[in-house]
Parts: structure tokens; C-alpha cells; sequence
């Protein structure tokens, strides 16, 4: 299963509820707003670094640049994808749940 | 034949393909339009006569919530519309324990019955599905 997170951790607990249901050996991809959450020194790095002790996590690389965020300041195992590795990741995990 | 709905292929012929389907409802009646609109894809769903489960988590819970009066805000109560789901087949209703008691809610403040699960059972529940569409 891929799990899709797209607003800012900072404005609703999305990504908070997202992970509370994402199982071990499923997928979360940042995407849009959610790709903040990808970054080191924010004050959810500690709960994402803790979920991928069990679930993998991706950031989808236009929207970081969008934003004018580094890729390098990425936490580290977070793997930045563009929109074909989105669609790979859509393959790869089958069922998607948005959460919007 | 197939017809192409949001992306999901729906099979046309009796006794075609059952897919399992879940609607995730996150968020709160009447302050965003996803609510109702999620209700009116649920509708539309037992048409198809798939396998049609709704769960409600977070904010979403207080789309049940008993005693709702929309009169003074000019809006459509559509909480008795949940009641009506049964009627179409549609009787698969899980609500998440974690977010109702955050909520000072328990089941009977709800107007259907429901099964409460845990949010580790609906993350299973979740893998599950063929389809998951999230309101």
C-alpha cells in the first residue's frame, strides 16, 4: 500500500494520522505541501526517522524544488523520485490511500 | 464492456468484477463540502454493486454524531442519510477508536451503529482493499 501525504505537517496532522495507519512494508510518498515533512531539522524529522524504522518514505522531487527546497537536506533514507518514480511507486505498491 | 469512473474501472455486466472499496472520511460536516460529497460517491457506489465499506477517522467521526440541526446555518443536515445506507446494501460502517475518544465520543453518541476499530485494524482493513478512496 502507498500512502500519500500533500499539506505541510506544520498545518494539519495529516501526516501524523497517515503514519499511525501505514503498516510495515508499505509506502509513504511527501508530495505537494507534504514534502516539508522531508526535511532534517523540522520538529517531525524525530517521527519520520522512528516510521521508517518500518515504512518506506519517498519525496517527490519537483515539488521540493518548487519550494526551493535542497534535496540535500532531505533526512537521510527519505529517496527523492520524479513523477515517473511516482508512477513506478503506484505500480510497485498497488492500492493508494490519499490523504488529503 | 467497461466504463471508466474516476480512474476505476467498473465493470458493466452482472455478475462482473466485485472490487473491494473503501471510502475514508477524515473531515467534519458542513465546514468543507467533502463530507456530503463523499456520501454522494457512496451512493452512486452501491449502483455498482461492489464492495462497499466506509470508515471514519480523525474529524470525520463527527459526521455521525447524533443531534446535528442545520436549519440555522441554512445548509442540508445529511446525517440521516447514513442511516439510510443499509437500505442500498451498504452496511460495512467502521469508525477508528483513537479518534473518537479524543473526542469525548463513544458509539452511542453516533446516529448508525458501527463497529469501532482500532487504528492498526483499519490499517489492515486498509491493505485489504482494491480500491481506497479518501474524502
Amino acid at each position: 500500500m502507498l500512502h500519500t501525504v500533500n499539506k505541510s505537517p506544520f498545518q494539519t496532522r495529516n501526516l501524523e494520522s497517515c503514519l499511525r495507519h501505514a503498516l510495515p512494508g508499505s509506502a509513504v510518498l511527501l508530495i505537494e505541501d507534504g514534502v516539508y515533512a522531508a526535511l532534517q531539522d523540522t520538529p517531525f524529522a524525530d517521527m519520520v526517522r522512528k516510521s521508517m524504522e518500518q515504512v518506506r518514505f519517498y519525496v517527490l522531487g519537483p515539488d521540493l524544488e518548487a519550494r526551493g527546497m535542497d534535496p540535500s537536506k532531505v533526512i537521510d533514507g527519505i529517496e527523492v523520485v520524479d513523477y515517473g518514480g511516482f508512477v513506478d511507486l503506484t505500480v510497485e505498491y498497488g492500492t493508494v490511500q490519499s490523504w488529503l | 464492456m467497461s466504463e471508466v469512473t474516476g480512474g476505476v474501472e467498473v465493470e458493466e455486466e452482472i455478475g462482473g468484477t466485485v472490487k473491494k472499496f473503501m471510502f475514508v472520511n477524515r473531515k467534519a460536516p458542513y465546514g468543507t463540502i467533502y463530507a456530503l460529497e463523499g456520501l454522494e460517491v457512496v451512493l452512486i457506489s452501491a449502483a455498482f454493486d461492489q464492495d462497499v465499506s466506509l470508515v471514519f477517522l480523525d474529524d470525520g467521526v463527527y459526521q455521525l454524531k447524533k443531534g446535528q440541526h442545520t436549519k440555522a446555518v441554512d445548509m442540508k443536515n445529511f446525517s440521516p442519510t447514513y442511516r439510510a445506507l443499509e437500505g442500498y446494501d451498504i452496511d460495512k460502517l467502521y469508525v477508528e477508536k483513537e479518534s473518537l475518544e479524543e473526542r469525548g465520543l463513544t458509539a452511542d453518541d453516533l446516529v448508525v451503529d458501527v463497529e469501532v476499530l482500532t487504528a492498526e485494524e483499519i490499517a489492515k482493513l486498509m491493505a485489504e482493499q482494491d480500491v481506497v478512496l479518501s474524502f
